[in-house]
């Protein structure tokens, strides 16, 4: 695993960078650790508080740990009426988690998002930003058996 | 039988779109060619007589933006890819199918405004476009056929706001994506304080037909005052949920029933939201309106993205508007009152109305909070948050009366 340090250290010449570098982050650790807002910060020549204050300005990047998969399921309209509460609650039992949170093992978390720009095939979930759509309650087993 | 047009999507399906020689080989690039050897201000002069107004919202002429450019030792070209709006797949489907007809017709910008930077700001929720975009750069620039304007993708982190040019200009700069106020507008002071035009991706892909072809041959397409075509994106309760693309002229029922195939399962039609998710909601007697921005306008609607939300008789309007409301809490950026405040409220009022717990006061309420906010908030967002509201209380008023306290 890529150090976060030598990850921000590289987009240390591009303007404005700092949002690149924490996607660079995310996608290393699965969110922003707290050491590594502080590394950005000084590296961008921002406060902390500023650099934090980019951080959660954005729902796509996390400072808490998040689970190795991370399912997100779209609740915009379109998804909304082609019944992504149905999907998010078989989400919710098949996990034993509710929405918002990380099962114990550390494999899976559970996020609601607005739309994923996927509406032609609703409702839409995303796994580790990878698309799945036309999901059904009864396919969530099967979907949560591919996560290895 | 109504068919589709195909300016942006010309070569959709038709070429490799990670192989720029089946771009070439199609006349790909003889438009920038061409603008190359145009002076400036004729070729600015050409997109404003084309009549191109800006496919991501808001409908300007394309022309007359660039127009606005002083002359500066920097100028930045910037492609707005951020397509948050509910609903919406078009710049999406259109990068993915021909990713050079977006970098040409940047490129085109370019010379018009004396730029060698151009930033496409893509959503954070596309990272997949984004390597498909950097790839098709990566060939642009080996073919040499950018010339001195160099491209860079830049990646948005699921803000819904950030769709706002300003509040992309600050995002590419690195801060929250909050917006400024205007004036100054980006064409004067953009990023990093440097001369900016910001486009969609759509309204980029149409430049260069434009260019080869001429202003007035795009002109004479679809209606005269938003002429060429649109690229909507159909969901909801229609047969064909997909992307389709069709001259100005189309009318919302063509759009629905020819295009669209009718609605699912035999059930009739309810209404159709257009626009994205802050559109206003349209009932059957209005169907025969032609989808061009200032018909839609005429009726109290929006064009907007091209969005279109189709909802039979079996939909329940007020669950639908609540949720639209809880959208525009979560993605109001808080920093100004009406909209902070106001987004908060009508989605607290939405939620009493829905749950049944409301009475006629409250629709009095969040009438009047939808007009202040609609005069009041800073940008777009909160402007056009209370439209969902607004028209389904004059269009189905009998849903919302329903689910009153008697
Ligand atoms: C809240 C909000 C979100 C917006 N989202 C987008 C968007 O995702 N894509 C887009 O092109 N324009 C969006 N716009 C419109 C832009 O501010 C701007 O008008 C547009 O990018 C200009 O390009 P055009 O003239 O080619 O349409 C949004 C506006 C607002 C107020
Ligand atoms: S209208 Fe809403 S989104 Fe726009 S600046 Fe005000 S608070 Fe932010
Ligand atoms: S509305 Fe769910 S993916 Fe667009």
């Amino acid at each position: 695993m890529a150090d976060y340090q030598e990850i921000i250290a590289s987009y240390r010449g591009t303007p404005g960078g700092i949002i690149e570098a924490y996607h660079a982050v995310q996608r290393e650790y699965n969110y922003i650790p707290a050491e590594a807002v502080k590394e950005a910060a000084g590296v961008f020549g921002l406060s902390e508080a500023q650099a934090y204050g980019v951080a959660t300005f954005y729902s796509y990047l996390s400072v808490e740990p998040r689970g190795r998969y991370i399912i997100r399921m779209c609740e915009s309209a379109p998804c909304h009426i082609a019944g992504a509460e149905e999907v998010i609650q078989a989400f919710e039992h098949a996990l034993g988690i509710k929405v918002g949170e990380t099962t114990a093992d550390g494999k899976f978390t559970l996020e609601l998002t607005e739309c994923v720009g996927q509406c032609q095939g609703t409702p839409v979930i995303t796994i580790n930003s990878q698309p799945y759509a036309g999901v059904s309650a009864e396919q969530v087993p099967a979907i949560l058996a591919q996560c290895k | 039988m109504a068919e589709e047009l195909r300016i942006v999507l010309r070569n959709a399906d038709r070429i490799d779109p990670l192989n720029i020689d089946d771009y070439l080989a199609a006349g790909g690039y003889r438009a920038l060619e061409k603008a190359r050897g145009m002076n400036p201000k004729d070729l600015i002069n050409e997109v404003k007589a084309s009549n191109l107004r800006g496919r991501g919202g808001a409908g300007f002429n394309a022309g007359l933006k660039w127009s606005f450019v002083p002359p500066a030792d920097v100028t930045y070209v910037v492609c707005n890819l951020d397509e948050g709006e509910p609903g919406t797949y078009k710049d999406r489907t259109i990068v993915e199918k021909d990713p050079q007809s977006l970098l040409e017709g940047m490129a085109i910008c370019a010379h018009a405004i004396g730029s060698r930077q151009g930033f496409i700001y893509c959503r954070g929720e596309y990272p997949y476009v984004v390597e498909h975009l950097r790839k098709a750069i990566a060939q642009a620039r080996d073919k040499g056929v950018l010339g001195d304007f160099d491209i860079q993708v830049r990646m948005g982190a699921g803000a819904y706001v950030c769709g706002e040019e300003t509040a992309l200009i600050e995002s590419i700069e690195g801060h929250r994506g909050e917006p400024r106020f205007k004036p100054p507008f980006p064409g004067v002071a953009g990023l990093w304080g440097k001369p900016t035009v910001v486009n969609n991706v759509e309204t980029f892909a149409n430049l260069p037909e434009i260019v080869l072809k001429g202003a007035a041959w795009f002109a004479g397409i679809g209606t005269p005052s938003y002429p060429g075509t649109k690229v909507l994106t159909l969901t909801g309760d229609v047969v064909n949920r997909v992307a389709i693309e069709v001259p100005t002229d189309t009318t919302i029922r063509q759009v629905i029933y020819e295009f669209g195939g009718g609605i699912r399962g035999g059930r009739k039609f309810k209404a159709v939201q257009i626009g994205g998710t802050s559109g206003g909601f349209i009932p059957e007697s209005l169907l025969d309106t032609p989808i061009d921005a200032d018909s839609m306008r005429s009726i109290g609607a929006t064009l907007g993205t091209g969005a279109v939300l189709v909802m039979d008789e079996t939909r329940d309007i007020v669950d639908i508007v609540t949720r639209i409301a809880k959208f525009f809490e979560h993605e109001s950026c808080g920093k100004c009152n009406p909209c902070r405040e106001g987004t908060f409220r009508c989605y607290e009022i939405m939620k009493k109305i829905n749950a049944g717990r409301a009475t006629a006061a409250d629709i009095d309420n969040i009438m009047l909070l939808s007009k202040v906010m609609t005069r009041a908030a800073l940008c777009g967002l909160g402007q056009a948050a209370p439209g969902p509201i607004m028209t389904t209380l004059q269009h189905f008023r009998g849903d919302y009366e329903r689910k009153l306290l008697s």
